[in-house]
């Protein structure tokens, strides 16, 4: 019996693809067939990552996103593509008051500008099959609800929820579906950076209905199903991915 | 760096704490205003201030707004 859910033959862009929720869906994607071109700034985790995943024809790109020209030799550099996943990102913390110019452009550089010119070129260049699929990671935070601390960053996501229904529709015609994951509080290495101490992240798991913050594979599922032919008729929509945070 | 702009520039942070309950003594962590997001506002000050970046657990090292100088002092040279 055939699985809706294969994406076997599929070749799939990760960007973001060294650390976290990206390394995550290079490595669950590869499992469910996929080629994969991973796409981040950081050789030598990439190759870790390279080094969890399943067999398959994967590639490596280093590249930074947020830089034009780089972005354009980047698409130059693809043949075609079944699907892209947008996991690069950054989430600063800026109190309001301490939020400048500089610091909304570098979190939307990175947020938002480099994964709507990365689709638009992918699309301009024709690089995108059809069908095809193009997924974003965005957040709970900006699309339901707001953390403290966190206006570009919550701006930056709830931007990406417009971009996503506003290409969905533009995209349709041509077999491109748009969609978006929000992922809830995933626990990443960000969490075991010093950043938070053990009560913290205990403190946090108690605001989760289902107890535990999310695993990146969590997320991956989520994209495998976005990116595969069992979501062939959804576009335009976002899947909260939350251990039921937003329904407290 | 002068302490007291360091005093001044913290207790600017602070919305409902009178400016003389600061001093170099002061426990910071036991004003009843002290939050999470104050603490994030006292590492985005130094940042913009000083130009250093504190985290989450050298900010814990800290008790008083004392001891916070000497560390933010101390990265600085």
């Amino acid at each position: 019996m055939s699985n809706p859910f294969s994406l076997k033959g599929k070749s799939i862009m990760v960007t973001g693809a060294s650390s976290g929720i990206g390394r995550s869906i290079a490595i669950e994607c590869s499992h469910m067939g996929a080629d994969i071109i991973m796409v981040a700034r950081n050789q030598s985790r990439l190759e870790e990552t390279l080094s969890m995943m399943g067999e398959g024809n994967h590639v490596m790109i280093l590249t930074h996103l947020e830089i034009e020209e780089e972005l354009d030799n980047l698409v130059e550099n693809i043949t075609s593509l079944d699907g892209v996943v947008h996991c690069a990102g950054i989430a600063p913390h800026h109190p309001f008051k301490f939020v400048s110019r500089s610091k909304f452009e570098e979190t939307f550089a990175v947020n938002f500008f480099a994964p709507a010119l990365l689709s638009q070129k992918l699309v301009k260049k024709k690089k995108m099959s059809k069908p095809s699929s193009i997924v974003f990671i965005s957040s709970i935070s900006g699309n339901c609800i707001a953390a403290s601390a966190s206006t570009a960053y919550c701006s930056s996501k709830a931007a990406i929820g417009g971009l996503v229904k506003s290409m969905a529709v533009d995209l349709a015609s041509q077999g491109i579906r748009v969609n978006s994951i929000s992922p809830g509080a995933i626990r990443t290495a960000i969490f075991d950076s010093g950043q938070f101490s053990e009560e913290d992240i205990k403190a946090e798991e108690q605001r989760y209905l289902l107890k535990r913050l999310g695993k990146p594979e969590d997320i991956a599922y989520a994209a495998i199903y976005l990116l595969s032919d069992a979501s062939s008729w959804t576009t335009g929509s976002n899947i909260v991915v939350d251990g039921g945070y937003t329904v407290l | 760096m002068d302490i007291n702009c360091f005093i001044e520039a913290f207790a600017d942070l602070f919305e409902e704490t009178e400016a003389d309950a600061f001093s170099p003594e002061t426990h910071f962590r036991d004003l009843a205003e002290w939050s999470s997001l104050i603490a994030l506002s006292v590492m985005s000050m130094i940042d913009d201030e000083y130009d250093v970046q504190l985290n989450a657990s050298e900010l814990r090292q800290a008790n008083t707004i004392q001891e916070l100088f000497e560390i933010v002092s101390s990265k600085k040279s």
